[in-house]
């Protein structure tokens, strides 16, 4: 997920970090500025759009009835899938999901999962035969960086948005009845993404950090201030301390964000 | 899948497979196990049973992928369909494809890409019986199958899991624990630089469990390292056996 970027700007961004700053001019624990709008695609059950800085990252749910894992037959099923849409970047591709578009959804996926942000014990219709499937497909529309904290931004606004269809069941079989109720979220997992250059973690990398970046660091952090999934990206490696020092900032900044949404 | 056991950990402290919470599982490892392969590992830890290979360096396919400043790494995880209770279809998964990414990006940290610029090398890993925390166990083979097969590393890689079962901070989580446990959280480890080149987590921890759990794992690689130096070494002693006789 690269394209080219000056050996002279690469050098400055590096540079500028070791003494604390950031070319765009942010502290390195600043995001960007963020925006997030809901209920943009009506024939999506729930939908929204988060704007990160420049990066642009749209995602629509859709619920249909299905049928439950046979390991929790009163469960309904939680599906995220990404795009890298071609328009959004001169490095994306056409094609069948890539590895980095599957690790973007498999980030998105753990974090609302293992925050249990959605109760899915509300979503079974009948236990061990029919459930409500929610699938979420993330749209990355413009790539600026940091598209893990826009997606999974953008997933859990989506959610929240998100209306399930009434039903009633007539003889066995499922009715869908008119009028919707929203979905059970419980949760507000907030994922807070670090980017290490010249031995110090920066939030949110823009692109061209992302481009100079040894390694990457994503924290979800749940309501209550726990740490509900990671995950280490990049060819690099990053000292036990940094985690930790990453895992207390993560917190704060979960909980900012949250604030400001008011979530 | 069979039912969740009442209790993952009894009163005693002790675990479903007789373990202390900061206690890893039995390992066996060897190396030098295939012919064909230019390096290549196996490992057993608990009921999990793993190869890995290396192929390499050699000129990549397709050519267009060569870097020239720097070989290429390219990694495959992938689990044999009857590793697992319900079949597992050999087509790779989305959970394939992510692991074989961070698998890849945790062996890369160790090794000296640059000295084999436009050549690829290919790391193969193939779990034969999965009984959790099966990613770690594949990194610390496919790291000791990269140095049979010569390539210079500037530190083996080691990785080991913990979690959190039942409230406790536990070590080398098994299949059981894996699934029915409130935290896992596997880690790849580089001793000599004390880095950390793979860090995943699933579940549920609050800040200072983190940290426990994290100082935890890397407790246990540090054990397993030790076994990986040996393994290492006997290859090179019964090589040296044979030349002698």
């Amino acid at each position: 997920m690269s394209s080219v970027i000056t050996r002279v700007k690469q050098k400055q961004i590096a540079q500028l970090i070791s003494k604390g700053k950031r070319l765009d001019g942010r502290g390195i624990t600043d995001y960007r500025e963020i925006k997030v709008e809901q209920g943009i695609i009506e024939r999506a059950e729930g939908s929204a759009r988060v704007l990160l800085g420049r990066t642009e990252v749209m995602v629509g749910t859709k619920i249909e009835t299905g049928e439950p894992f046979t390991d929790t037959p009163n469960e309904g099923v939680l599906t995220v899938n990404a795009e890298l849409v071609p328009l959004a970047s001169s490095t994306f591709e056409p094609g069948p999901p890539d590895e980095n578009s599957i690790e973007l959804a498999r980030i998105v996926d753990r974090g609302i999962r293992e925050s249990k942000a959605i109760d899915t014990e509300k979503l079974c219709i009948q236990p061990g035969k029919k459930v409500f499937v929610v699938f979420v497909d993330v749209y990355v529309l413009n790539h600026d960086g940091n598209l893990i904290d826009a997606s999974a931004l953008a997933a859990l606004a989506a959610l929240i948005n998100t209306k399930m269809p009434n039903y009633e069941i007539e003889e066995g079989e499922v009715k869908i009845k008119s009028g919707y109720t929203p979905l059970p979220i419980r949760k507000h997992p907030i994922t807070v993404t670090f980017a290490k250059i010249n031995e110090k973690l920066v939030v949110d990398p823009w692109l061209e950090e992302e481009q100079v970046m040894e390694a990457r660091l994503s924290m979800a952090i749940d309501d209550d201030g726990n740490i509900c999934a990671i995950q280490k990206g990049c060819s690099g490696s990053i000292s036990p301390n940094q985690i930790l020092e990453a895992s207390k900032i993560a917190k704060e900044k979960a909980e900012e964000i949250r604030k400001k949404l008011e979530w | 899948m069979s039912q969740k056991p009442e209790k993952l950990i009894d009163k005693k402290g002790i675990r479903l497979d007789g373990r202390k919470p900061d206690e890893l599982r039995s390992i066996k490892i060897e190396v030098g196990v295939l012919s064909n392969a230019d390096g290549s590992a196996y490992i057993e830890q608990g009921k999990n049973k793993i190869l890995a290979a290396v192929y390499g360096p050699r000129e990549l396919h397709p050519k267009h992928l060569a870097l020239s400043d720097r070989m290429v790494l390219r990694c495959r995880y992938h689990m044999a369909p009857f590793s697992v209770q319900e079949r597992k279809s050999p087509a790779p998964s989305r959970r394939e494809i992510e692991l074989s990414k961070v698998i890849r990006e945790s062996l890369e940290p160790a090794i000296f890409l640059e000295y084999y610029p436009r050549t690829g090398i290919d790391v193969f890993v193939e779990v034969l019986q999965a009984d959790g925390s099966t990613r770690c166990a594949s990194i610390t083979a496919a790291s000791l199958a990269l140095a049979d097969a010569g390539i210079p590393m500037k530190d083996l890689v080691v990785a080991c899991s913990a979690g959190k079962v039942d409230g406790t901070i536990v070590l080398d989580l098994m299949d059981t624990e894996d699934k029915m446990g409130e935290a896992d959280l596997p880690v790849a480890l580089m001793p000599n630089f004390n880095a950390v080149t793979l860090l995943q987590m699933d579940g549920k921890l609050t800040l200072e469990e983190f940290e426990n759990a994290l100082n935890l794992a890397i407790e246990g690689c540090k054990k397993i390292y030790a076994m990986q130096k040996e393994a290492l070494k006997a290859k090179y002693v019964s090589v040296k056996e044979e030349a002698d006789e």
